[in-house]
């Protein structure tokens, strides 16, 4: 009925200054409008009724008190629409023009640091909310899972959102860093601190590796590739067994020291050195923070990469690879070194998954996993690391808010169980988004330098990349 | 071939093929150094070619490409390094390169040859500024010791950006594109990013610049515009140009020497006057041959 008005509907959004009794006046005026034409159009409708009498012979009937009613409906929800919504709308479109001046500007200068300061301390706001003992659930589950999938997002961010190289088979190099330091530390006992930077080093080896064959190709068949790439790596993390141990996977795997104090309770453990009852929340405490640390190194570089030239190629890259080559640009060793930096950061995430479960098997590296990296760059807008973030948090903790959601069983019954229903929900979560943000939540690009002022660059002038 | 002292580039018997397309065939003609030397020719001709050519984009299947830098006596071991199987050669003043032999990217970096798009290639998505300090890469990128200094945040890579910076405002004050500077390139209109493009070439510094029809889509005004840029690029920094374009009011006025393209074949070559009254040349662009040019100019009043 709404759609009947709307050629009368310009009314209000013409005149956004008008007084209140002007207001009054033009929705009266609007409504009495919308009350003719609906009127004229819902006479041979709604007024009158044909229909066959007993005799067959074809009557007609006049429905006056329906048709009025309708009308004064119609009519009435016009009046009311013109009276409220439209004068709302208005102003959210004129505000959407006005808003990048002061809150925004506000945001983007203290929502990094505000963000980074409550991460910093998130482990004591949780230990003095639930204690010693219930802290571990969620600096566990909640802060070291999402750090983890913030690092692999960040990651993968510059591949994809920079280079604007399409990767699905990213788990790859995450599952080359968790295998690298399993295999090596049980091996040669090895430190987790030495090893990790030979995790990294290890996967951007892999990454060159796989770069080489896909230099060429561009797209669609660039993706594939290296989906099938991450398939290759999980396929000999299974079948090289004596390696491996296949599917049975690694377990004992070294759990990291601070400067060689275990967290353990034996007697030269974290809490006896300290004179603290044992718990093990101390050590999900001290991963949290190597994680963190992880993973503000991996922002750290790519904020800094993206201001270097090497930064600035892979952008370019992104924008237009015919363009880059005719000014001298060697593409061949920018997407590799955009393949070798993205799977470093994997590589480092790796080690670290490995060493904070003690245990990895394939199982921990199929394509969901690359999947749902991939979904969280999209998701959070190519290039950009607070949507990253932001992303990161939304999807495993929102995986993670699942397992908690124990009183939709007094609901649905004691069989119902929420985290059934994840992919489904998140599968929905996401269509609604992409339908809301087509690229992404965060989607403009922050130039990498400014000569008087700093404009944001609206998201319809980026490049996706074409591989 | 005459060895001219000061020619710049030299295409010897250029033949591209596209399996049984021949669209450049057996060119050969020389670039001197500051100069603008227009290629021209009717839609469909290998202009384009010749451009993917020279700048590496193609592989030529016959031919020979060579670019000097410095001294003119780099022509002497044009032979030997022919022979020799290498890619440039250099000698006490200059240095000697075979086009043909290099990847796109090296044609850029070391050659020096610059080029723009007859469709605008811009990175629409960076800014005006960004665009130009993309094209000094190779020259940021050793100050940024390959990345690592620049990541470690050492100064001296600050300074090196500056510079750049500075030359990419002295580029932008030149094409009238300073206020423009951080506004998105895609942002920009059509003759902006003509201009745009060809500041971002000459960042490159290079030896000789090749535009790809750079008036196409301009106004008058704007031509007479662009008609001084190329002009200052030519006296002023000492650059050769060598152009395609179908705007004759460009052509005619600032071109020195024009070399006339049919069906991949060189048909004539000389100064822009010259070339105008050739028959062959106006026969080829009204689509019909040499000895009918009379009947058809006399049928549409020309």
């Amino acid at each position: 009925m709404a759609a009947i008005g709307q050629p009368a509907g310009e009314g209000p959004r013409a005149k956004p200054l008008a007084s209140a009794g002007g207001a009054v006046t033009a929705a009266l005026r609007e409504a009495v409008v919308t009350g003719i034409v609906a009127f004229g159009l819902l006479l041979p409708l709604v007024g009158f009724l044909t229909g066959v009498n007993g005799s067959n012979q074809l009557v007609l009937t006049t429905r006056w008190p329906l048709l009025f009613s309708v009308v004064a409906a119609v009519a009435l929800a016009r009046f009311g629409f013109a009276i409220s919504i439209a004068p709302y709308l208005t102003q959210r479109t004129q505000r959407r023009v006005a808003a990048p001046s002061a809150a925004r500007e506000w945001m983007r200068r203290w929502f990094a640091p505000f963000a980074i300061g409550f991460v910093a301390v998130y482990p004591m706001i949780v230990l003095a909310i639930t204690g010693l003992t219930g802290a571990v659930k969620w600096i566990d589950n909640f802060g070291v899972q999402i750090l983890i999938y913030v690092m692999l997002g960040w990651g993968l961010n510059i591949v994809v959102g920079l280079a604007g190289l399409l990767d699905l088979g990213y788990v790859a190099f995450y599952a080359v860093g968790a295998y690298s330091y399993a295999l090596l530390a049980k091996a040669f006992g090895l430190s987790f601190w030495l090893l990790l930077p030979l995790a990294g080093i290890l996967a951007s080896f892999w990454g060159i590796l796989l770069g080489f064959p896909v230099l060429r190709l561009r797209g669609d068949y660039l993706a594939i590739v290296t989906l099938a790439f991450g398939e290759i790596i999980r396929l000999v993390l299974i079948n090289w067994v004596d390696l491996t141990n296949g599917y049975a996977g690694i377990s004992g795997i070294p759990r990291p020291t601070l400067f060689g104090i275990t967290f353990t309770a034996a007697d030269d453990g974290f809490a006896a050195v300290f004179h603290l009852p044992f718990s093990p929340v101390y050590r999900v405490v001290f991963l949290y923070y190597v994680i963190l640390a992880l993973a503000l190194l991996t922002a750290f570089v790519t904020v800094r990469l993206r201001r270097l030239p090497v930064g600035r190629a892979w952008e370019a890259l992104r924008e237009d690879e015919i363009a880059c080559r005719s000014l001298g640009i060697n593409t061949t060793n920018t997407k590799l070194t955009a393949f070798a930096m993205g799977a470093m950061f994997a590589g480092f995430a790796g080690s670290f998954f490995a060493t904070r479960q003690g245990f990895i098997s394939p199982e921990s590296f199929t394509f969901l996993e690359s999947a749902t990296i991939l979904s969280i760059v999209v998701l959070g807008g190519m290039g950009s690391q607070i949507g990253v973030a932001i992303a990161a948090i939304a999807m495993i903790g929102g995986t993670e808010i699942m397992r908690e959601l124990n009183f939709l069983k007094q609901i649905f019954g004691p069989t119902f169980d929420p985290t059934q229903y994840r992919m489904l929900i998140f599968g929905f979560a996401m269509v609604l988004i992409m339908v809301w943000r087509p690229r992404g939540l965060i989607s403009t690009r922050e130039p990498s330098v400014y000569l008087k002022q700093r404009k944001s660059v609206a998201a319809d002038f980026v490049k996706e990349g074409h591989g | 071939m005459a060895d001219a002292a000061d020619t710049l580039l030299r295409v010897e018997h250029l033949t591209m093929r596209f399996g049984g397309l021949v669209a450049v065939d057996d060119l050969s003609f020389d670039v001197p150094e500051r100069s603008i030397t227009a290629l021209i020719g009717p839609n469909g001709a290998g202009k384009t070619t010749v451009f993917n050519c020279i700048t590496g984009f193609y592989k030529p299947s016959e031919g020979r490409l060579a670019l000097r830098h410095g001294d003119s006596a780099a022509w002497g071991v044009l032979d030997a390094l022919t022979d020799s199987g290498a890619r440039s050669a250099k000698s006490a003043g200059g240095a000697l390169y075979l086009l043909e032999r290099m990847p796109d990217y090296l044609v850029a970096q070391q050659a020096r040859i610059a080029r723009t798009f007859q469709n605008i290639r811009l990175f629409q998505g960076m800014t005006v500024l960004e665009n130009l300090l993309v094209a000094q890469h190779n020259r940021l990128m050793l100050a940024s010791g390959y990345t690592l200094i620049g990541v470690l945040g050492f100064p001296s890579y600050g300074a090196a950006e500056r510079a750049a910076i500075d030359k990419a405002r002295l580029w932008l004050d030149r094409v009238g594109l300073s206020e423009r500077a951080d506004d998105p390139a895609g942002d920009l209109p059509y003759g902006a990013q003509r201009r745009l493009e060809i500041a971002r070439a000459m960042c490159t510094e290079p030896q000789l610049l090749c535009l790809d029809e750079p008036a196409a889509g301009l106004n008058p005004h704007e031509s007479a515009e662009l008609n001084d840029l190329l002009r200052i690029i030519r006296d002023d920094f000492g650059i050769a140009v060598l152009l395609i374009e179908h705007d004759m009011s460009v052509v005619m006025e600032i071109s020195d020497a024009v070399i006339v393209l049919d069906y991949g074949v060189k048909i004539a070559e000389g100064k822009p006057d010259d070339v105008r009254n050739d028959p062959k040349v106006i026969g080829a662009y009204l689509g019909v041959p040499e000895e009918h040019v009379d009947e058809v100019k006399a049928e549409v009043g020309l």
